[in-house]
């Protein structure tokens, strides 16, 4: 499954690691939310960067007070239909200010990618290669966006409001 | 979604596969030449779960040509004809009940 | 009417293009259909049982002649020659081709039409009072308001895959013709003490397998804050509505499992969060899109004109008049619905000549507006009086004139087994067999204002919950069963229908109903009371006794 990383494929450095295996002396990780809480510790005290995989059913307030130890969060998709991380991660960048590398994985589809980009999310698990090889065109996709969110795209209102003040200095 | 093949088959009497062609919607049949048919008349004739089963597969397998197959009931008379099992699968071959406001 | 500026038609034509390439994929088998179906959807697209239907939005039911004559234009080019038009401003063609569809909708956005998110679970096309801007008494124009909401809903990145549909109506006057209280969310809009306008905020309101009447969350929100409003609704939905199961998963379910108090402190703590965000809509921005609404140049003219005397000595004419006129809020002018409910047609259909000829009447009467109501009728908004007597020469002879509005024959039907792939039983037949049992103007004049609705399946696409008289279509051995309710109501009254007996089959439908007319006027206490005043009243019992006595 590729990775789409600034916007192109990557190499992905982060190996996940499963909940009754032991944790590799060094290098990137992501694990479970569950072994996070109960081995948060030991995560810490090893050198490489840690990352947590957050189910889209458990709460945001229970993720934050890791956040400042956290280099990934890879929210979950389990089918392309469940939008429920889309909300957990407005709530990461916009609220809890979260700035490391938040990742979409499951079921990511090419149709999703502008969704995603807009919810802050700057990762991406894409189940198919093709998809992850037409990121850079997709995602140019649409210049329009109605809503504000925390990617800073401006708004169509915000644009308005911008020609009508541009239009207001000229007469 | 539950793929049509999970989903419990039940095979009361003579059945075919119908669908709906991908590319402009129109209803269609399974046929024996695996491929598919207009025309009910075409459609291949299965008469146990097993070999509905069967039908099925193979015609959901062909997810470009055709959306959503599923089994119907039909009922094949002495002569061999072969008519909709139900008022759902008549509507599907015959068309809407009602007059249409433009007549085509 | 709203004009698109640049803005808006850059965005819908990048998702003609989105659409194209999606179609594509999906005919050279990129795509799944299990993948596809979900994007389809969210471009109004269904599979049938014939063929892809296209079901293509009406905001706020508010539509120009040029863009009624492009609909027109795509019955003929790409349909079979009509459309039909929905219970939620949308219009819907019946036969189309997946092929021909990025081509449909490139065409309808030239016009300014969009078929974006008409299906799917992601928030629908925002509805409002077909008489918005021009009923008398209203508070303001509420189709700022939803011009503001539809562009705030439209691809939202946060909101596009939510655990089920999502629906907001929006009306503005005392009598609730948007049905607000069976919607998702329903906002009536008001001023408060200081004069600013908000609204009442209403949630949780559906029908489907479980109705429910939508309940008011809070009395007054400010209109800077509606959007953030809505947003904090939306996500605690979005995060806590259920999808383990289809039939649990919309907002109704998740109100009623958690208790209107304790959803609306979710939602209160969730807005404390986001309301003084990027999300308060400042009164420049609104001013901005009232500012793209135009409004017709009205003359001052008489409250009777002449032709209106002279013609009133038609009785025919007089007929429609008092049947299918309403006051309009400039005098000398009116609003005229057009029945889209003739003796044995279909309810809601129009063919590709009567949308043409109707926008032609349309720039000739009504300053080149029509309105689209959820009563599967149309309307001309701005029509003036002296006009009346030629526009209604002119519709009748389109078979547009039937004066049947708000009377038993006007009947709220959905497609049913006819078209519709998840119909159990058919809605259409039994519409067409009431309207002809029922032809009759005096009589149907005599019985008075009777809405019946007809659903084919439990889904309730025929809104028969909230009928007067409420037709439910089952299937129970291979036959199709009718439940009958009476009392229900949408408007802003709302209340569910209630089960007057067992089912019948589709030969005794009609039978039935004019059985409980029957009873209803040896019950009534006067002729003005109406039907369902009368069941209001006295209750199911006395309806049932008589409906069955026989039975």
């Amino acid at each position: 499954m590729p990775l789409v990383k600034g916007g192109k494929i990557a190499d992905d450095t982060f190996v996940k690691v499963a909940d009754d295996a032991a944790l590799p002396a060094s290098g990137d990780i992501l694990v479970s939310a569950d072994r996070l809480v109960k081995d948060r510790d030991a995560l810490l005290a090893r050198t490489g960067k840690l990352g947590v995989i957050w189910p889209n059913n458990r709460d945001m307030d229970e993720l934050a007070r890791h956040l400042a130890k956290l280099a990934a969060i890879a929210l979950v998709f389990p089918s392309f239909r469940d939008g429920r991380a889309y909300s957990q991660a407005r709530l990461l960048r916009e609220r809890y200010a979260y700035r490391g590398e938040l990742r979409a994985s499951g079921q990511v589809l090419r149709d999703q990618f502008v969704f995603m980009l807009r919810a802050g999310f700057d990762s991406f698990e894409v189940k198919k290669q093709a998809d992850a090889e037409a990121f850079a065109q997709t995602v140019k996709r649409y210049s329009v966006f109605y809503q504000p969110t925390g990617d800073g795209r401006i708004t169509a209102l915000h644009r308005r409001m911008q020609l009508r003040h541009s239009e207001g200095v000229g007469t | 979604m539950t793929s049509p093949l999970q989903q419990k088959i039940k095979v009361t009497g003579p059945s075919i596969v119908t669908a709906n062609r991908t590319w402009d919607g129109i209803v269609i049949y399974r046929t024996a030449a695996r491929d598919w048919s207009a025309e009910l008349s075409e459609a291949a004739i299965v008469r146990n779960a097993d070999e509905a089963r069967a039908l099925l597969a193979e015609s959901v397998a062909d997810d470009v040509g055709a959306v959503g197959a599923y089994i119907a009931p039909v009922q094949v008379g002495d002569d061999g004809k072969v008519a909709p099992g139900n008022l759902r699968e008549q509507i599907r071959r015959s068309g809407v009940t009602i007059g249409l406001p433009v007549q085509v | 009417m709203y004009a698109y500026d640049e803005i808006d038609r850059t965005l819908v034509n990048e998702r003609v293009s989105e659409f194209r390439d999606q179609v594509k994929r999906r005919l050279s088998g990129e795509l799944t259909e299990d993948e596809f179906k979900m994007l389809r959807l969210q471009n109004g697209v269904y599979l049938q049982l014939h063929a892809y239907m296209f079901r293509v939005a009406i905001p706020y039911g508010t539509l120009s002649s040029e863009q009624l004559r492009r609909f027109a234009h795509i019955a003929r080019k790409y349909d079979r020659g009509y459309g039909h038009f929905t219970t939620r401003q949308n219009i819907q063609f019946n036969w189309i081709k997946l092929s021909d569809l990025p081509d449909a909708l490139a065409d309808l956005a030239e016009v300014g039409i969009h078929a974006m998110q008409t299906s799917g679970n992601n928030m629908r096309n925002v509805t409002s009072d077909q008489w918005a801007g021009v009923a008398p008494g209203e508070i303001e124009d509420p189709r700022i308001w939803s011009e503001l909401i539809r562009q705030h809903t439209t691809l939202h990145p946060e909101f596009s895959f939510l655990p089920r549909k999502f629906k907001i109506a929006i009306t503005a006057s005392d009598h609730d013709r948007a049905a607000i209280k069976i919607h998702d969310i329903g906002l009536r809009l008001i001023k408060n003490e200081k004069g600013e306008t908000g609204f009442e905020v209403l949630v949780g309101g559906g029908l489907g397998r479980t109705p429910f009447i939508g309940k008011t969350i809070k009395h007054f929100v400010h209109g800077r804050d509606i959007l953030s409003y809505i947003e904090a609704i939306l996500r605690v939905y979005n995060q806590y509505g259920r999808r383990d199961n289809i039939y649990k998963a919309r907002i109704k379910i998740l109100v009623h499992e958690l208790g209107i108090e304790k959803f609306s402190r979710e939602v209160e703590e969730e807005w404390q969060h986001i309301r003084n965000s990027s999300l308060q809509i400042d009164d420049e921005v609104i001013e901005d899109i009232r500012s793209r609404f135009t409004y017709p140049a009205y003359e001052k003219l008489p409250h009777m004109p002449d032709e209106l005397r002279q013609a009133a000595a038609d009785p025919a004419f007089e007929a429609w008049r008092k049947n299918s006129v309403a006051p309009h809020k400039v005098q000398g002018y009116s609003i005229v619905t057009i029945s889209l409910k003739p003796v044995g047609g279909p309810p809601g259909d129009a063919t590709a000549e009567q949308m043409d000829a109707l926008a032609d009447l349309a720039e000739k009467y009504s300053f080149g507006e029509i309105r689209v109501g959820h009563e599967q009728n149309l309307a001309l908004p701005h029509v003036a009086k002296r006009d009346l007597p030629a526009l209604w020469r002119a519709l009748d002879k389109l078979g547009l004139a039937t004066p049947n509005v708000n009377l038993i024959t006007d009947i709220i039907a959905c497609p049913g087994l006819d078209y519709c792939s998840l119909a159990n039983a058919r809605s259409i037949p039994i519409a067409q067999e009431l309207t002809r049992r029922f032809a009759n103007h005096e009589l149907a004049n005599l019985i008075g204002r009777l809405h019946i609705n007809i659903s084919g399946c439990i889904n309730a696409c025929g809104h028969h919950h909230v009928g007067h008289i409420g037709i439910l279509g089952v299937e129970k051995n291979g036959e199709e069963v009718y439940q009958i309710t009476i009392g229900g109501r949408a408007d802003e009254s709302a209340a569910l229908g209630n089960l007057i007996g067992p089912g019948v089959k589709f030969e005794e439908v009609a039978d039935v109903v004019e059985d409980v007319v029957e009873a209803y006027l040896a019950l009534r206490e006067r002729p003005e009371e109406l039907f369902i005043d009368t069941v209001k009243r006295l209750g199911v019992e006395p309806f049932k006794e008589r409906v069955y006595a026989t039975r």
